[in-house]
């Protein structure tokens, strides 16, 4: 402590309080107890239900009287619930990195332009090659059961994020991105609507059903890679925590306090990018997530601070994901309700309570 | 001039400050100029709206390139520096909104410290010592655990100022820190300001329309005209040289380096001899002033006796060598001065609204 500053403070004022205001471990510790109850149960859930006993002992490799149940366990509910749970704390993460660095309450994954990039990709195959085989390939094994899909969804995503890269490179100012970003989805979107109305109505419907959005039939050498993509992009986010405090101040003041915006926004985009294009392509467009759990989480963690908002977002986001998912199977008819439907059905009606309950979160957005 | 025995922290030869227009074309602001910041100092940035002010203080931090000219931070080339190492040197308080409503006071002013901890930003003991002792500094340490949502303009701007000094720079700059502020922040953050450059040696530098708090609180100032120059020096100096006056006489405003404040009334009535001195005189010249009357020390055909003590007394007044009259309170003094025929005398002010004067004694 720097001796003379300690001239101005007194002897009161140097046994400042503690400097935590709440005790945000038992919250996250809830948080991942929320993650794995989800987790079971929507193992648990679907046209055949599995008790859960039977779900958790099959879960940790104990044999089981119903050898059906350990199949559809393995090849079929593991690998859709661990997709939820990367879906789910890959966007949110992504809508909080975005919502700072944008400093606007209303910007998720999709603001940079992404999943619009993706859809790009995805109308692409299916509108000038793909026939009704494919389509019929969606409705069996859900999206991402082809690898044509997925990587034109990938290329397109992959498009736009180096479009967007090239750009933040020569624009200093974080709103003119920001604008950048929805005119690209803007004109994507307007490409994909031209190729609509040019396009026999079977082919439409292909596409339709893509942009439902799925986290079912991503298994195996899919769910590897969709899975190592999300780890690194979580990763990186994570490393960007304290540039993304120092962001909470907006630039001018990042800047003066000795960070590279230039680094720091790469940093953040390329996360970002690597998130919310990786679950495009491989699950659809799956919307709400990556906009509300943010929220949802700062009323929650009542903190600005990233280092625990980070791991907040991620285990919100992957809890209510796997719950929205639990619900989708609810109906109890052999057919799940699409996934994007469900979390915006949900979804929004719980944002509008958090917000207009805490008139605060109106000026804690940013 | 005479110069303090230690170098200047931060010095500046031939610089120019502006925008690139279109990315190419330079749009000077200000320049050249020469500077130089000296630790313990408080400096104030003063001028007239548009003469750089803000600019200048951009470039000095960082944030904006100069077009031209060399830009020394403790004795290294600014552009050499790289982020990190200036702003273990140089802290500022923008006029940008910080609406991070989440925010606590506590975690806003560790923000400070973001130059000082490792790549995920956790604080070490010493790290949290620094913190206390900013916001104890600045009086904030009550505010700790409030959200930065919930305070007032005036407390904002001093956990702001905590903020940049729990940066523990050697330099600090302050964009209009006192807009916004009722007087009585304002005097406070003056004060604060100047306690701050004596006891930590600081050198501090804060840009300002407070021209009258500047004057009172400035070991040094500069003074931006408008004209693309710079003047500097300490504040008497520069208004027994008539550098100030001129600075703002573009605006229209007479400074009167016998009060130094800007004259707000330009009396063209008939003149009063004021008599006395001490407080009583001086805002029985101010009454007197705002009443459309000259008030001179010469003889003249009106005379005003202000009363010796402050409290309690008399005022008298006397018209030619008629009969002294005393008055009780200033207004009286003022309603027997006026006069039944004229209760208002035309000012030079009345001349600005034809038209519009519901005054029935005007003409």
């Amino acid at each position: 402590m720097s001796p003379a500053l300690l001239v101005l403070g007194t002897d009161a004022a140097r046994s400042a309080p503690p400097p935590r205001r709440s005790r945000p471990a038992p919250l996250l510790l809830t948080l991942v107890a929320l993650v794995a109850l989800a987790f079971v149960l929507d193992i648990a859930l679907g046209p055949v239900r599995i008790p859960l006993p039977a779900v958790v002992k099959i879960l940790l490799g104990q044999p089981t009287d119903t050898p059906a149940w350990a199949f559809i366990v393995r090849q079929i509910r593991l690998p859709k619930a661990l997709t939820a749970l990367a879906v789910g704390s890959g966007l949110a993460v992504s809508g909080l990195q975005m919502q700072t660095l944008f400093r606007n309450p209303l910007a998720g994954p999709s603001a940079l332009g992404l999943t619009a990039g993706a859809s790009l990709g995805v109308a692409a195959v299916m509108m000038a090659g793909g026939g009704v085989a494919g389509s019929l390939a969606i409705r069996a094994l859900g999206v991402g059961g082809s690898w044509g899909l997925v990587l034109a969804a990938t290329a397109g995503a992959a498009l736009v994020m180096g479009l967007v890269l090239a750009l933040s490179a020569r624009v200093r100012d974080n709103v003119v991105l920001l604008i950048v970003g929805l005119m690209i989805a803007s004109v994507t979107g307007a490409i994909v609507s031209l190729w609509q109305y040019f396009s026999a109505p079977e082919q439409i419907q292909e596409y339709l059903l893509w942009t439902f959005g799925s986290v079912g039939g991503v298994t195996g050498g899919q769910l590897a890679v969709l899975g190592a993509v999300v780890v690194a992009g979580l990763g990186l986010a994570f490393a960007s925590a304290k540039p993304l405090n120092a962001l909470l101040l907006g630039e001018s003041y990042a800047r003066s306090m000795g960070l590279s915006v230039g680094w720091a926004r790469t940093l953040i985009i390329l996360s970002t990018s690597l998130l919310a294009g990786a679950i495009t392509a491989f699950c659809g467009p799956i919307g709400f997530i990556g906009l509300a759990v943010p929220h949802l989480t700062r009323a929650l963690l009542r903190t600005a601070d990233h280092r625990l908002l980070l791991p907040g977002t991620c285990l919100a986001g992957a809890a209510l994901t796997l719950g929205c998912d639990c619900l989708a199977q609810l109906p109890g008819s052999q057919t799940a309700l699409p996934l994007s439907v469900v979390t915006s059905l949900l979804g929004a009606p719980v944002v509008l309570w958090v917000v207009l309950r805490r008139s605060r979160s109106r000026s804690s957005f940013s | 001039m005479l110069m303090p025995a230690r170098p200047p922290l931060l010095t500046a030869e031939d610089l120019t400050v502006g925008y690139l227009a279109h990315r190419k074309t330079p749009r000077p602001v200000a320049g050249p100029l020469a500077l130089a910041l000296w630790p313990g100092e408080l400096v104030c940035l003063l001028g007239p709206n548009g003469a750089g002010k803000s600019t200048l203080l951009r470039t000095l931090a960082g944030l904006q390139p100069p077009l031209s000219g060399r830009l020394d931070l403790a004795g290294t080339p600014l552009a050499r520096l790289s982020a990190a190492e200036r702003a273990r040197q140089l802290s500022i308080v923008l006029t940008d909104r910080v609406d991070a409503g989440n925010l606590t006071v506590w975690e806003l002013v560790s923000l400070g410290r973001h130059p000082h901890t490792g790549w995920l930003g956790a604080l070490s003991a010493a790290d949290e010592g620094h913190v206390r002792a900013a916001l104890a500094a600045i009086g904030t340490t009550g505010l700790a655990q409030c959200p930065v949502g919930e305070l007032s303009d005036g407390e904002r701007q001093k956990v702001l100022l905590a903020r940049a000094v729990a940066q523990d720079t050697p330099v600090v700059l302050l964009d209009e820190p006192t807009a916004h502020l009722d007087l009585p922040n304002r005097v406070a953050l003056m004060r604060l300001l100047h306690r701050l450059a004596r006891q930590t040696g600081k050198a501090i530098l804060l840009s300002t329309h407070e021209l009258d708090l500047a004057l009172q609180a400035a070991d040094r100032v500069w003074l931006l005209p408008g004209d693309g120059g710079l003047r500097t020096g300490t504040p008497e100096d520069l208004v027994l040289s008539g550098a100030f006056a001129a600075a703002f006489a573009r605006e229209g405003l007479a400074f009167d380096p016998a009060t130094g404040t800007f004259a707000l009334h330009a009396p063209t009535g008939p003149a009063v001899q004021l008599v006395g001195d001490g407080a009583a005189a001086f805002w029985t010249r101010r009454a007197l002033e705002r009443a459309g009357f000259v008030p001179t020390t010469g003889a003249a055909t009106r005379r005003v006796t202000v009363p010796l003590a402050s409290a309690g007394g008399t005022w008298t007044s006397q018209v030619l060598d008629g009969p002294a009259q005393t008055h009780a309170t200033v207004e009286a003094l003022l309603q027997a001065l006026r006069g039944p025929a004229e209760l208002y005398p035309p000012t030079a002010a009345d001349e600005h609204f034809p038209g519009l004067i519901h005054n029935q004694y005007a003409q």
